[in-house]
């Protein structure tokens, strides 16, 4: 029976898989059937996830096992219940409070956590001494850093206008931040066509057995 | 009351998050933790609600006969049984309220939402994330003409980091000798990525970082005002 079911895995695994590659002839109910179902299973997933892996032993397990301890998890478990107040239209103004505690603690957590590791850290590690460490493509990687950095800060810089030197400066921060945007998305396709790589050896892998797994 | 009390909450929470980076001792120390673990309780009903909400609007198109509703029951359904044979039989670490159902796991070889998860979950979303390999191929087509200095950079860079890193880009340029052995293509790509893309990530990261922390400012202080709905 289980070797029955793990078939059964593979063709529904290949069914979908070619039912979401459809898409690639023109959009067909096929196709939004597997994307209804990919919609509805992964917000499922989520569902099943957040009650699991973060209200189970971030409020409930604390309040059944030591609720004298923990009594003041209400709070949040109170707040919770608030925001989802905001499903009915009369009293979704309810739901404000928890999210003026959520976007309140947000922002000062992000207040802080972007000026350390994107402002001070990232600054820090520009601050160096690009002659130093290497040899003469070193020297020149470190020079391209800090001038790339500098130029691609000033390139963000929309309270002048960008005209003479300036302009000059930015227009440099400009060519750094394609060569930027140029690797990343190299990288972004090959990730993509890894992917379809493996769909490509679970068709004929797993389902077909042409090749090896 | 409806706006001024949850704006208070909003800049209390936030001064005393902020304060205690600076003074991490008694209250604010405390007062954050504890801050902080409700944050992460009321953004998990926060998730729930965003589930729900896609249930009701769902529900919404289906009742109302809108375009395409009866592709939306099968998200309706879907969602049911994922949600349900999760809290039935639990996940793989985790027993459900009726256990761990042993019966279906000794038929079908692991728990149902584990098995539903491996089978049709990883399989739809792996398809969906590589079909995008087609449509970046075309938008490449697109992107990579190169008519000015920036659309060129963009394309050599893209191109020299695809070839360095495959063993395509290794062969080519595997026979140079000892002193261009700067020019083989996995050092190219290697010396893209470690300068001039670092140099570029940087400055986007350190622009963001300004806009994010002026705009948690702005929240703090109360002049943005928009997540309470209205005007």
């Amino acid at each position: 029976m289980e070797h029955f079911f793990s078939v059964l895995g593979i063709w529904l695994g290949v069914l979908f898989t070619f039912a979401i590659f459809s898409f690639l002839y023109k959009d067909n109910p096929v196709y939004k059937v597997a994307e209804q179902i990919f919609v509805g299973l992964s917000a499922g997933y989520w569902f099943v996830y957040t009650i699991y892996f973060i209200l189970i032993p971030n409020l409930f397990d604390p309040l059944i096992n030591d609720f004298a301890g923990n009594w003041i998890k209400l709070i949040p478990a109170v707040l919770g219940i608030m925001m989802l107040m905001r499903l009915m239209p009369k009293t979704g103004w309810v739901s404000r409070f928890p999210i003026a505690l959520v976007i309140g603690t947000t922002s000062g957590v992000f207040f802080l956590r972007y000026l350390k590791s994107d402002v001070i850290n990232q600054l820090t590690a520009t601050m160096m001494n690009p002659f130093t460490g290497g040899d003469w493509v070193v020297i020149i990687g470190q020079i391209m850093l800090i001038v790339g950095t500098l130029t691609g800060v000033i390139y963000f810089y929309f309270s002048k206008k960008h005209e003479g030197a300036f302009g000059a400066t930015a227009k440099v921060g400009i060519y750094f931040l394609m060569i930027s945007f140029g690797a990343a998305f190299g990288y972004t396709a090959m990730a993509r066509i890894s992917l379809l790589i493996g769909r490509l050896q679970f068709l004929l892998g797993d389902w077909l057995g042409i090749i090896s797994p | 009351m409806k706006r001024k009390i949850p704006l208070l909450i909003t800049f209390l929470v936030g001064v005393i998050i902020i304060i205690s980076e600076f003074i991490p001792h008694k209250p604010f120390g405390q007062i954050s933790g504890e801050l902080e673990k409700w944050y992460l309780i009321i953004a998990g009903f926060a998730i729930i609600l965003g589930q729900l909400s896609l249930f009701k609007v769902n529900l919404f198109k289906i009742r109302h006969r809108q375009k395409n509703w009866q592709f939306f029951i099968l998200t309706l359904l879907s969602f049911i049984l994922m949600v349900s044979i999760g809290i039935f039989w639990g996940t793989e670490n985790h027993p459900g309220i009726f256990g761990n159902g042993e019966t279906i796991s000794n038929t079908i070889g692991t728990k149902p939402f584990d098995y539903l998860f491996d089978n049709v979950y990883q399989n739809l979303q792996a398809t969906m994330f590589s079909l995008l390999a087609f449509f970046i191929a075309s938008a490449a087509y697109r992107a990579f003409i190169a008519r000015t200095l920036e659309s060129s950079l963009l394309l050599v860079a893209a191109i020299l980091v695809m070839l360095g890193n495959t063993s395509l880009g290794s062969a080519l340029t595997g026979w140079l000798p000892e002193s261009l052995k700067f020019l083989h293509l996995p050092r190219i790509s290697e010396f893209i990525m470690k300068y001039p893309t670092t140099a570029g990530q940087r400055a986007i990261m350190i622009g963001a970082a300004f806009g994010i922390i002026g705009s948690s400012l702005r929240i703090i202080l109360g002049i943005e005002r928009s997540y309470l709905g209205g005007k």
